[in-house]
């Protein structure tokens, strides 16, 4: 909901800004980009702004254009919705503070900063800053991303678990799904067609979400679909170390390590069905 | 349509909506999920604090299932049924096992057991924990189950799709549902033998709010506009810390003052013990000496302090504020945590301390933060029934009728549901009343399909093609508009309104006034024309159809709070200040006229096994739990100065 507009009252330190935006009204559509001026509050975010725009969709040109259209949820950086490239790097937009994104105080125009927003790229674009992550919720699928309780009867409770242990499940449990750690990921390449995505590589986060419920005492008694997955194609090899994965991530979830320890269990893994003859 | 004989939708994939659906896969029926967002983006993520329920430590202490009973009763001051609360106080044990089954992170202690905090209404630690994120991790732990029986075919999601109405039949029973794809604007009809809403609260009718950005109660309106009454709209939870932003009110979860947190404004004693302001109120709190702290919840309520229940936080907080003794003069006090230590506070509370830091700048291990009342919680919602055991102590498990809206069929879930709270939420009740209503009432709405004499599939077509046609005509009456009307500039001035009209403090003349807003509102609404007017995810028409569906929901509210003249919970009026109970120990329930305004009756709330009692808190002066000062001129909420 637009919470600003044009006769809101201004502080002092209100400026300003250009947006530049990657507009694309649908699958197989070209792409334009268009430009507009926000005056921005101090506080304000990438997603305030959008509001702004959505409320007052025209260019700096004066051209009436259509509201752009982006995804957004919780607004506090939780629910991974609000994903995409801003000033070439991919976050979230609900977080990304106008002041801290783009600190000139310069007015737009020569010589003035530019806040350029575009879509994630890895995935296929619905209409302007929204993309379709569909295939990362398949890979959880396959991964089998949960952990096989009996039911929902009364059972008594689950395992105990030393606070250090907590810990490390915490972490890994953080991931939101946001797709930032797919999209800086060199060996993760946009795929558009479903028939594909079960051997295309599966990236860092559903690395990350195996080794954590192969961690869980009945997760892991799905340890070994989970690295039949993990060893076939799209799976762990896949990955080249480049390690940009874990600089993107919001949470500082530890992907690397995680890829590390998938990568251990699915050597012991090839090793045992080697013996076992499967 | 699907081979299988029976089907169950439920429209909404948070808690409440995913426990259910569990459910009802589990019982053997087929489900089909509806959801605006991917149900793992959800607003059950924002969850902050913890969850309740009683447990082996407390029990040694004294505490009780009882005990959380009667503390959510005297919390939601009277006004909740008491057998569902009695029922999932009971439940609530049996559902942190479950979720610890699941796999759910919660903190554990030294010895691994799960770790408990203090949250606000009780004496006692009951409130599991996972970090920062409690609803997020718990909501995972449903989404993975879900999809668990999703990769089985059990259930069927349809995400990115909006609930548009209930399609209800000749003999009064909702059997399906309109839906829309938000991709391709495609507008369907479904059938299902039973429908359960699960579509959280409605925060958004008071513009910036603590809630996602589609909690705008459009589908609960939607259902009141079909028929299915409405409960207790007037009450809506405030919560007393959330910090100021620009496009929503960030919390700061109540765990920060269960974990030791202090409340305080600058101020100066007086020799009579009186505290006045501060002569340099805007002086930077770390240098302000302790003697010039007013730590005003702790001194005006020494049994619970800091954790007095929102409702009177947060008017204290409005109070003190209103007084002028805010910080800097201005509307906002402190919540401190500077004295627990970076250590205790980054293992504890890590999530939300990020948030402030994310979203202020500031760090709360250093500096106390600076925080205000924000809307929050949606006590009030579709109206429900239930069968209590005959001695009253709980619900009967798998009864068909559980949690049941006015229309036979249609159920209501989680915070869309006004059970179980009453006037005031208590922190930490709502995760637990969201799993209990899917997993309890799941299995009576499996019960109600399996029974049911007549199902979906008799239905004839022709029901479900001519409600499908009345939303396309809805639709392309919203697309063809030409009039003047912006749908944004409606939604700002709605959210503005309601705000200073009916969140704090209300009164009979200034609830009068937003009313005629709200109809001025409502005639402006029918003229809006769409800056988009394509048909590929529009989202500028998802939202013009959403305001005008909360307009519809904001009438009931101010109606409910305008016809219930006295004070109780969430819910003040400052020309009726006390309870009464010989008038309205009552539920609120609304019905929507053809016109959009509501009409309001009082249903008394049926005797349960305590009877009610003054709701003090154990304040000082045992005056009432809180006076705040007359009707305030200014709208204060979400207007704090940054
Ligand atoms: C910041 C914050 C912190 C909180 N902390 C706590 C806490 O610590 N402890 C606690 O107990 N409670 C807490 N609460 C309250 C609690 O989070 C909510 O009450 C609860 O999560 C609501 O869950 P729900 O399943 O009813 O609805 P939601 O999680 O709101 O889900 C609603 C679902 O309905 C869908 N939906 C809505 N409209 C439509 C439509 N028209 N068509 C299709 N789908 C639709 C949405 O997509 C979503 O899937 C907190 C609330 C907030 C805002
Ligand atoms: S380390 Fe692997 S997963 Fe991470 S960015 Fe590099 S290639 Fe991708
Ligand atoms: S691992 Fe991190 S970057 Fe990747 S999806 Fe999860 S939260 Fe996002
Ligand atoms: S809106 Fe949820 S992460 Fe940004």
């Amino acid at each position: 909901m637009p919470t600003a507009t044009p006769n809101a009252p201004t502080s002092s330190r209100s400026r300003t800004v250009r947006f530049a935006i990657v507009r694309c009204d649908g699958p197989g559509k070209p792409e334009r980009t268009e430009l507009f001026d926000v005056p921005v509050e101090p506080g304000a975010n990438i997603i305030s702004c959008l509001q702004w725009i959505a409320a007052n969709p025209v260019t700096i040109e004066g051209v009436r254009t259509t509201p752009p259209t982006w995804d957004s949820g919780c607004l506090e950086e939780v629910c991974g919705s609000c994903t995409m490239n801003i000033n070439g790097r991919v976050r979230q937009a609900c977080s990304a503070l106008i002041d801290a994104v783009s600190p000139s105080t310069t007015p737009p125009g020569p010589g003035g900063a530019t806040i350029t927003l575009e879509p994630m790229r890895k995935f296929p674009v619905v209409r302007d800053l929204c993309v379709d992550r569909a295939r990362f919720f398949r890979n959880l699928e396959r991964i089998k991303a949960w952990v096989p309780v009996d039911g929902t009867y009364s059972l008594g409770a689950g395992p105990t678990e030393s606070p250090d242990h907590q810990a490390t499940r915490y972490a890994l449990s953080t991931c939101m799904t946001c797709g930032c750690c797919l999209e800086a990921c060199p060996q993760f390449l946009r795929e558009d067609k479903p028939e594909a995505w079960d051997t295309s590589f599966v990236g860092a986060a559903v690395i990350s979400q195996a080794v954590l419920f192969n961690d869980h005492p009945t997760g892991a008694t799905l340890k070994p679909q989970r690295l039949d997955v993990l060893s076939g194609p799209g799976g762990v090899n896949d990955c080249g170390n480049s390690q940009n994965c874990v600089k993107v991530c919001p949470k500082e979830i530890p992907l690397t390590e995680s890829i590390g320890a998938a990568g251990r269990q699915v050597t012991v893994h090839a090793v045992k069905k080697f013996f076992s003859g499967r | 349509m699907n081979g299988s004989k029976h089907r169950v939708i439920v429209v909404g994939g948070g808690l409440a909506g995913l426990a259910a659906s569990v459910r009802i896969a589990e019982a053997g029926l087929p489900v089909d999920i509806f959801s605006i967002v991917p149900v793992k983006r959800s607003h059950s993520v924002c969850a902050q604090g913890g969850i309740n329920a009683c447990n082996e430590v407390a029990r040694q202490q004294g505490y009780s299932e009882y005990e959380h009973f009667d503390e959510s009763i005297y919390g939601g001051d009277f006004l909740a049924h008491q057998p569902p609360v009695y029922e999932m106080a009971h439940w609530a044990p049996k559902i942190i096992d479950l979720l610890d089954r699941m796999g759910v992170p919660f903190n554990r202690t030294n010895e691994g057991q799960r770790d408990l905090r203090l949250f606000g209404g009780s004496l006692y630690k009951r409130t599991h924990f996972a970090g920062a994120t409690t609803g997020q991790q718990v909501l995972y732990a449903l989404d993975e189950q879900t999809r668990r029986y999703a990769a089985e075919g059990k259930v069927t999601k349809y995400e990115h799709w909006e609930f548009l109405w209930p399609i209800i039949a000749d003999d009064g029973a909702c059997r399906g549902i309109v839906a829309q794809d938000l991709r391709t604007m495609q507008i369907r009809a479904f059938r299902a033998d039973a429908v359960v809403m699960a579509t959280g609260g409605n925060g958004l009718i008071f513009g910036q709010s603590t809630n996602s950005v589609m909690c705008t109660g459009g589908a609960a309106s939607r259902c009141y506009q079909a028929g299915a009454k409405y409960a207790n709209g007037e009450f809506i939870q405030v919560h007393p810390t959330a910090i100021p932003g620009a496009d929503k009110l960030r919390l700061m979860s109540e765990s920060a003052r269960g974990e030791g947190g202090r409340v305080w404004v600058p101020a100066i004693k007086g020799p009579s013990g009186g505290w006045t302001r501060h002569p340099d109120p805007a002086r930077d709190p770390r240098q302000i000496p302790a003697s010039e702290r007013y730590y005003f919840l702790e001194e005006r309520y020494p049994k619970y302090g800091n954790i007095v229940p929102r409702d009177i936080a947060t008017r204290e907080i409005f109070n003190i504020c209103m007084e002028g003794l805010g910080v800097a003069g201005g509307n906002m006090v402190y919540l401190d945590l500077t004295h627990l230590g970076r250590e205790y506070i980054e293992r504890k509370l890590l999530g939300i301390i990020e948030i402030y830091r994310k979203f202020v700048g500031e760090d709360p291990a250093e500096v106390p933060m600076k925080i205000f009342p924000g809307v929050h919680y949606t006590m009030g919602g579709l109206w429900t029934t239930y069968t209590p055991k005959p001695d009253l102590k709980g619900m009967t498990l798998g009864a068909p009728n559980s949690m049941m809206c006015s229309v036979p069929g249609l159920y209501a879930f989680g915070e869309v549901n006004y059970q179980y709270h009453g006037a005031n939420r208590l922190g930490a009740n709502a995760l637990l009343s969201c799993i209990f209503d899917g997993l309890f009432c799941g299995l009576g709405v499996a019960n109600a399909v399996r029974d049911a004499k007549r199902l979906a599939s008799d239905e004839p077509q022709a029901l479900y093609d001519r409600a499908a046609e009345q939303e396309n005509a809805k639709q392309r009456r919203l697309v063809e508009g030409k009039g003047d009307q912006n749908p944004y500039q409606i939604a700002r001035e709605m959210g503005a309104e309601m705000t200073a009209a009916s969140t704090v403090v209300k009164s009979g003349p200034r609830l009068e006034q937003a009313l005629a807003k709200i109809a001025e509102l409502r005639d402006r609404a029918a003229r809006i024309s769409l800056a988009d007017t394509g048909m590929w995810t529009n989202q500028n028409l998802s939202f013009a159809r959403a305001t005008a569906d909360m307009l519809t929901l904001a009438d009931a509210i101010l109606r409910g709070g305008l016809e219930r003249r006295e004070s109780r919970g969430s819910h003040y009026r400052t020309d009726f200040p006390e309870r009464n109970d010989a008038e309205f120990l009552a539920t609120t329930v609304a019905q929507c006229n053809p016109d959009g305004t509501s009409r309001i009756a009082f249903e008394p709330v049926p005797k349960g096994i305590v009877e009610p009692r003054k709701r003090t808190y154990g304040k000082k002066d045992d005056a009432p739990a809180s006076k705040p000062a007359d009707a305030p001129k200014a709208p204060a909420l979400a207007l704090a100065a940054t």
